[in-house]
């Protein structure tokens, strides 16, 4: 047996228009053996169509694409064994039930564990015989789940795995995921929710319009901004606005947005910060309505280097 | 969240290392066409028109079409001696009545003739006159036979003695016809809308992306839609020769190896020309509309409900090309005439031809997503 390569995928200079769509940018990622790998970004930002290059379905119009150490015009067979694949929006079945579905899939794979053991993996043991038309999405979602599982994959790839979901759905494929990453195997997962990649991913690369424009662990990215907390806060009215210019000037801090009389302030220490701004405020002889503090995260990385907000549709 | 671990799985799996179960029913190819089976049996409308349907049409148009027994004819008779006279005859339907209401119900076809004494006023032996349209076949057969009845009443004896043999000959009706008929139209349907619609849908749902993600080979994929469709086809074509068989008495005078075969072969080809209407449609209207527009012309012309051979003589070279109207030749030949293989080579010919054709070219064009 050969050393597995450290890296797991990589992915050079990668190119790929839709007509006069440039979806993907001359973009560079590199996957390691054994990490969850995130792809943030918002919608449109050419996360799906990546993904999709790297899983071989899509033919990039330029660029390398090496997936465990083989390349998809040579090897696709034997990469397909190896990999698990959970689309965006893959209508399953609906006549079929969760067993058959599984069955199905399962008979693609020269090796794996049995149907039934990975429908227990995702908790659907008690629905195995239901039809899939009758699951809730949360429960169609762990099912694709399982139909990425049932091969062993040693590579998982999951595009927007909880998009749609309601909270309790979403955790408990976070669950599932994070057992899947401590079995030490290797995960590309792209999201538009900052809280699920902050949570699930080792390393993060943001992407906007095709290009990867952060790349790092969750840390890393957010110490790159050179701040540790948020505050926002509500002053003035109409008749009386708050001046906006004295606030760069309080110790501290690193950006100031208003928008309609909402105040955004990425500051680096909170226990000097807080004081200088009621200070300030009771200066310009205006109430405080409204404070709220949060440590940054990785959407205020993105809004500091876009100016734009992750869930801007 | 669950009883059974990821590391867990692992671990058993590595323990047993056991490839893919080997039971045969385990195998990817054997997977698919279950899987299309049952898609296929969950959904009623589709078991309608397989199944139902055209054993409705059957015995709708086998009803209406059916050769009736000879009529019975409707008269009048203006006497209760010639009304007698004439129930003698078991072609007649007679009726009583008075000259005047007589000659209003022949005048309005409810009689085709009215019987009355020859001198009006009734008495003396002065004869029998016949009242009716000649130029209305059922006036003149209703006049023929009231006159024998009339004259075997009066004394009179046949000098040559006549008896009748009935022809009515399983085979020949048009119930006969049909039912063939009725077969290649199932065949073709079934095989089109089987096929269209599931491929279609599938990659409408991008269910096909998805199974192309996996290391399932794709000749598989597209061999268990033919598959499920010989598996389906046992029991169609034994629903509509069934009923064709038991309820009318249709005759299958060829061998039933020859008919399952041309069966097998028409289902073929027209999987083929599904496949290839198929190929590139990504919703479910354009695929219907191609498929309708290829349906539709061979309904009417490949001789489905009447003779193809009435259509102009030039376009019957055209005609005989399609793929239906050779499929129902075959059927008719083999089921009404008992005709072997020998004789079904050139429909046989042109099935085959569709069946390479359309295959090739659909596996040229299929857009796999
Ligand atoms: N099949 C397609 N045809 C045309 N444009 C497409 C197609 N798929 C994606 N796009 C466009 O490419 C860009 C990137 O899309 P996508 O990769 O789906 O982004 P994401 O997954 O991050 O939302 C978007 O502008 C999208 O509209
Ligand atoms: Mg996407």
């Amino acid at each position: 047996m050969t050393a597995a390569p450290r890296a797991a995928l990589q992915v050079r200079n990668l190119r790929k228009t839709y007509k006069d769509v440039l979806a993907v940018d001359r973009l560079d990622l590199e996957v390691r053996t054994g990490e969850c790998f995130g792809l943030l970004g918002p919608n449109g930002a050419g996360k799906t169509t990546t993904i999709e290059i790297c899983e071989g379905l899509l033919a990039p119009d330029s660029g390398d694409v090496e997936m465990l150490g083989m390349s998809w015009n040579s090897d696709a067979g034997r990469l397909r064994q190896r990999l698990g694949i959970q689309l965006q929006d893959t209508q399953l079945s609906e006549k079929l039930t969760v067993l058959e579905t599984v069955r199905l899939f399962r008979s693609f794979y020269e090796a794996g564990p049995a149907p039934s053991e990975v429908i227990a993996l995702v908790a659907l043991d008690e629905k195995q015989n239901a039809r899939v038309g009758n699951l809730s999405g949360g429960q169609k979602q762990r099912l694709a789940m399982a139909c990425a599982l049932v091969g062993g994959p040693e590579f998982l790839f999951l595009d927007e795995p909880t998009t749609g979901l309601d909270p309790q759905a979403r955790r408990q494929l976070w669950d599932l995921i994070e057992e899947f990453k401590a079995s030490g195997r290797t995960i590309l997962l792209t999201t538009h929710y900052m809280d699920e990649a902050e949570r699930l991913c080792d390393r993060i690369a943001i992407m906007d319009h095709g290009k990867v424009i952060a790349l790092g662990t969750p840390r890393e990215l957010i110490a790159s901004i050179g701040v540790e907390h948020v505050l926002e806060f509500s002053a003035g009215s109409a008749a009386r606005p708050l001046a906006v210019s004295p606030l760069r000037r309080i110790e501290g801090a690193r950006e100031v947005r208003s928008q309609n009389g909402s105040v955004e302030m990425l500051v680096t220490e909170l226990h000097r910060a807080v004081p200088a701004l009621i200070e300030e405020l009771s200066r310009q002889g205006l109430p405080l309505t409204e404070l709220r503090t949060h440590s940054a995260s990785l959407e205020d990385v993105f809004v500091t280097l876009t100016g734009r907000h992750l869930r801007d549709e | 969240m669950s009883d059974i671990s990821i590391s867990e799985l692992r671990a058993r799996e590595a323990a047993r290392k056991s490839p893919r179960p080997g039971a045969w029913t385990e195998h990817p190819l054997a997977q698919l066409t279950l899987v299309r089976f049952l898609e296929f049996v969950r959904e009623p409308e589709a078991l309608f028109w397989v199944f139902v349907f055209p054993i409705l049409l059957a015995a709708g148009l086998g009803l209406a079409f059916r050769n009736r027994p000879a009529d019975v004819l409707k008269i009048a008779a203006v006497t209760p001696q010639l009304a007698q006279a004439l129930r003698a005859e078991k072609g007649l339907d007679v009726a009583r009545m008075h000259a005047a209401a007589a000659q209003e119900a022949l005048r309005t076809g409810k009689v085709a003739l009215v019987v009355e004494p020859a001198d009006a006023s009734g008495g003396g032996a002065g004869g029998v006159a016949y009242r009716y349209d000649d130029t209305n076949p059922e006036g003149r057969t209703a006049r023929l036979l009231a006159y024998g009845a009339i004259e075997r009443a009066a004394g009179r004896v046949d000098p040559v003695p006549a008896s009748d043999r009935f022809l009515r000959d399983p085979g020949s009706r048009y119930i006969d016809f049909l039912i063939p008929g009725l077969l290649g139209m199932n065949l073709m349907g079934s095989a089109i809308w089987g096929m269209g619609f599931a491929i279609v849908d599938a990659r409408r749902k991008k269910l096909m992306k998805r199974l192309v993600a996996t290391p399932m080979p794709r000749q598989y994929y597209l061999l268990s839609f033919v598959l499920s469709r010989l598996l389906l086809l046992v029991v169609e074509v034994a629903a509509v020769l069934g009923f064709g068989v038991l309820v009318f008495g249709v005759p299958l005078r060829g061998s039933l190896a020859v008919l399952m075969l041309v069966c097998v072969l028409a289902s073929l080809s027209f999987s083929a020309l599904g496949l290839l209407i198929a190929s590139r449609a990504r919703t479910i209207e354009a695929a219907s509309g191609i498929m309708n527009t290829v349906m539709m012309p061979m309904w009417i012309v490949s001789g489905v409900f009447f003779s193809a051979q009435r259509f102009p003589q030039f376009l019957q070279p055209a005609i005989k090309g399609l793929p239906l109207t050779a499929a129902i030749d075959a059927l008719r030949m083999n089921i009404l005439q008992g005709a072997g293989l020998a004789l079904l080579g050139p429909q046989m010919g042109v099935l085959a031809a569709w069946l390479v054709v359309c295959f090739v070219l659909a596996l040229r064009l299929f857009r796999w997503r």
